[in-house]
């Protein structure tokens, strides 16, 4: 491979030094390397994916077809049934989203797109994934307890978190508690490493404003993570006291004040949409520019925005607590930030659009990915204005509508985002190509019916359907034959969704075993990590490179390539 | 691990690496706190109540025990200055009289803790309570990280190794200490 990497006048560092054979054990189970710490975060995400998208499926089944017996699970009990929903809701923010857009996508790029070979404290980020791991034994653990798993929502309100005689689960919700406390500890400690080594260990050369966007993002989203989340760290000590002790933080009748946990929660539930959604965001940056073959259209804006996003992700939370009694001239203000910050995300979209325009665009399934995330995302911005207005939540609150608006928010980053990245990197993380035809079609049979399950609940929300209830047929102003044919249509699309998902699995497996090899740099793309051989080894490149320009120089007037790697000196 | 990756040497900041992560470490510590004192603040504004109970706490070992962090702190911070000057084996003397500071502070608490559990006072008693051992808790577990992360840090300074290690032990040291300077007035004095 060393004739294929540039070779600079001033190699200032020697690659990595050891290449000895390690066992089994120390590369697969206890790696120190970023890119198998990748790996693991990667594969858990997509194993706990599949969990989540199990309980949609289950509960799905019983919104359609109340009362069935349904293949896979049985028949869902009421309890079942609020189990299922906020494990599925907990599962794919922190058990999905998290680990596969900032640990998995961060582990493996961080290092290789600003150029050294690994992160700077490897023996923490081992750790990390190991604390992240036994906060999946511990949710797992939670539903095989006496009396079953945690059912209260991912928002987990006291006072029904907090009692077991409300919540009728006195282990399982304190095992959930303490899953998701160990899943921050562990992104807590990813965080800093990830930060530290962007901050530290670029290549020479590489300023600022030459870090690939997609770094950035990674790397304000941990920023963000990090100070949004200590106050509920705070709280879910308060809560499992509150659980475990007896304590009455949040128990009005001792002195406490349940809304104390809805402000600490969303104090971090809302810049989290942010953090989950920037890393994503710079997956899309660094497509859209490779497949138009154009510089991106304004760098320092993209990070000006990103910027102002996170700072006012932190003044937008009580638009969650509209109807919690909230004084209406808090709400006002609230009402005011919110507006506010879809100014910056949509200025994001318009630079994406300013990127496309003129460039010559080529429709590769990561490219489709991609551009379906702008599609899809600005239906869940656009239908956020309506919740961010106090006045119209107060109608919209707690319906099928909220719940239609953040999975167009959280579909587009967790499961668009996800396959956008892993189509674009698949080559470089595992050397082989995936199939494109299959590729596209299952991007095609994933996109169709996700609108197909989310449409009809916005429908479904404004005619008045509230959420959380696990059969409708009592309520008989909802439970009529045109409400129920749409929810039938939500739950066969996401039958279809889900079954076109096998597309993906087969195309991934096939193609790890008998895919094309893939070349070093097949999308002849600037930036570091295609500088690398594919997959790259242990120490990523056999000289560290050396950056003589920004990422985005594409079709860059008078060369005769219409990209220019990042590290080549000419 | 045999050898450090060369990430690890970079400074593209001109900060070292392990005092980059500490002071980010703090960050990320300073809003669990932020959290819980200013939830406590909002509660203590709301509940009158609370100065009763207040009162019952002991300002004297309180300050017994804020004299025994600052010396700490200040012992950290010769510690320090030795280990600038290369002086392992002083550094690691005056990194044992911190840790000794730390068990100081640690054994007063056990033996306060005690007096008050027994008088009644246990952490489902009242809300204000609750704050006051999950708070004071919740401090005294960073003291014993402190305390434990510091006899690695004496031992090798000891060996004249990895003396810059001296200095980010004495930052999280002070950040311990910076927090019971809040701690202290709002859960002893304000009565």
């Amino acid at each position: 491979m060393a004739e294929t990497v540039p070779s600079h006048p001033p190699a200032p560092e020697e690659g990595h030094p050891h290449h000895e054979e390690m066992s089994f054990w120390s590369k697969y189970i206890f790696p120190l390397d970023h890119k198998m710490i990748g790996m693991q975060y990667l594969f858990t995400g997509i194993a706990m994916a599949m969990v989540g998208g199990f309980f949609a499926y289950t509960f799905r089944m019983q919104l359609a077809f109340p009362g069935i017996e349904v293949p896979g699970w049985g028949l869902v009990s009421p309890a079942d049934y609020n189990a299922l929903v906020t494990n599925h809701g907990a599962i794919m923010i922190f058990w999905v989203a998290m680990p596969v857009l900032i640990a998995a996508f961060g582990n493996f790029l961080i290092p290789l797109m600003i150029g050294c070979d690994d992160m700077v404290f490897p023996r923490i980020n081992r750790l990390s994934y190991q604390i992240f791991f036994l906060s999946v034994l511990v949710l797992i653990a939670s539903f095989l307890v006496e009396g079953g798993a945690f059912g209260g929502a991912w928002t987990a309100y006291p006072p029904l978190s907090a009692k077991a005689e409300y919540s009728l689960t006195p282990l399982g919700s304190s095992l959930w508690l303490l899953a998701v406390a160990l899943e921050f500890v562990a992104f807590l400690l990813g965080g800093i490493n990830f930060i530290t080594t962007a901050m530290n260990s670029r290549a020479p050369g590489m300023k600022m404003y030459d870090i690939p966007i997609v770094v950035w993002m990674i790397v304000l989203a941990s920023i963000m993570f990090m100070l949004s989340v200590g106050p509920l760290v705070a709280g879910a000590v308060m809560l499992f006291f509150d659980q475990q002790l007896g304590t009455g933080f949040f128990d009005p009748a001792r002195g406490g004040d349940p809304v104390l946990w809805q402000h600490l929660f969303w104090f971090f539930g809302h810049p989290e949409v942010y953090v989950v959604l920037l890393p994503a965001m710079g997956i899309v940056a660094e497509i859209i520019t490779v497949f138009a073959r154009k510089k991106l259209f304004a760098y320092k804006t993209v990070l000006y925005t990103a910027f102002g996003t996170g700072i006012l992700s932190f003044t937008v939370w009580a638009h969650h607590q509209f109807v919690a009694g909230i004084d209406p001239r808090m709400a006002h203000i609230f009402t005011i930030t919110t507006l506010l910050i879809s100014v910056p995300i949509a200025e994001m979209c318009f630079v994406y659009i300013a990127t496309l325009y003129g460039g010559s665009i080529r429709l590769t399934t990561p490219m489709l990915w991609a551009l379906a995330f702008i599609a899809e995302f600005l239906i869940g911005g656009v239908t956020g204005i309506f919740l961010g207005a106090s006045g119209a939540d107060i109608y919209f609150h707690d319906s099928y509508f909220v719940l239609a608006h953040f999975h167009y928010t959280f579909f587009p980053i967790a499961i668009i985002g996800f396959y956008a990245g892993i189509t674009y990197w698949f080559p470089k993380m595992f050397g082989r190509m995936l199939d494109d035809r299959l590729g596209k079609i299952h991007f095609w049979g994933t996109i169709i019916p996700f609108n197909g399950i989310f449409l009809p609940l916005f429908i479904l929300g404004l005619a008045g359907q509230h959420r959380r209830i696990y059969n409708y047929e009592h309520f008989p102003e909802l439970a009529t034959p045109e409400l129920q044919a749409l929810r039938v249509l939500a739950t066969v699309s996401l039958l279809v969704m889900l079954g076109f998902q096998l597309v993906f699995l087969v195309n991934f497996v096939r193609s790890l075993r008998r895919g094309e090899k893939a070349p070093q740099n097949p999308w002849k793309a600037n930036t570091l990590e295609w500088q690398a051989p594919s997959p790259p080894p242990h120490g990523n490149f056999a000289t560290l490179p050396t950056v003589y320009r920004g990422p985005y120089e594409y079709s860059v007037p008078g060369r005769a390539e219409d990209y220019w790697p990042q590290n080549a000196p000419e | 691990m045999s050898s450090r990756p060369i990430a690890t040497t970079r400074s593209a900041t001109e900060i070292p690496t392990g005092k980059l992560a500490v002071w980010w470490l703090l960050g990320s510590e300073i809003v669990i706190f932020g959290g819980l004192l200013a939830s406590y603040i909002m509660y203590r504004l709301a509940h009158d109540a609370w100065h009763a109970q207040a009162a019952a706490t002991n300002t004297w070992i309180g300050a017994f025990n804020t004299l025994v962090l600052l010396t700490s702190s200040l012992t950290a911070v010769l510690a320090h200055q030795a280990a600038e000057e290369g002086n392992g084996p002083k550094a690691a003397k005056l990194l044992w009289a911190t840790i000794g500071g730390a068990a100081t502070f640690l054994i007063v608490k056990a033996f306060e803790w005690t007096m008050e559990i027994r008088h009644g006072y246990t952490i489902t008693a009242d809300t204000f309570w609750s704050f006051y051992y999950t708070a004071a808790g919740l401090h005294a577990a960073h003291v014993l990280a402190g305390a434990v992360v510091m006899v690695f840090v004496a031992r090798s300074a000891a060996r004249n190794q990895e003396l810059h290690r001296v200095e980010l032990a004495g930052i999280y040291w002070h950040f311990v200490d910076i927090v019971w300077i809040f701690l202290f007035p709002l859960l002893y004095i304000a009565k």
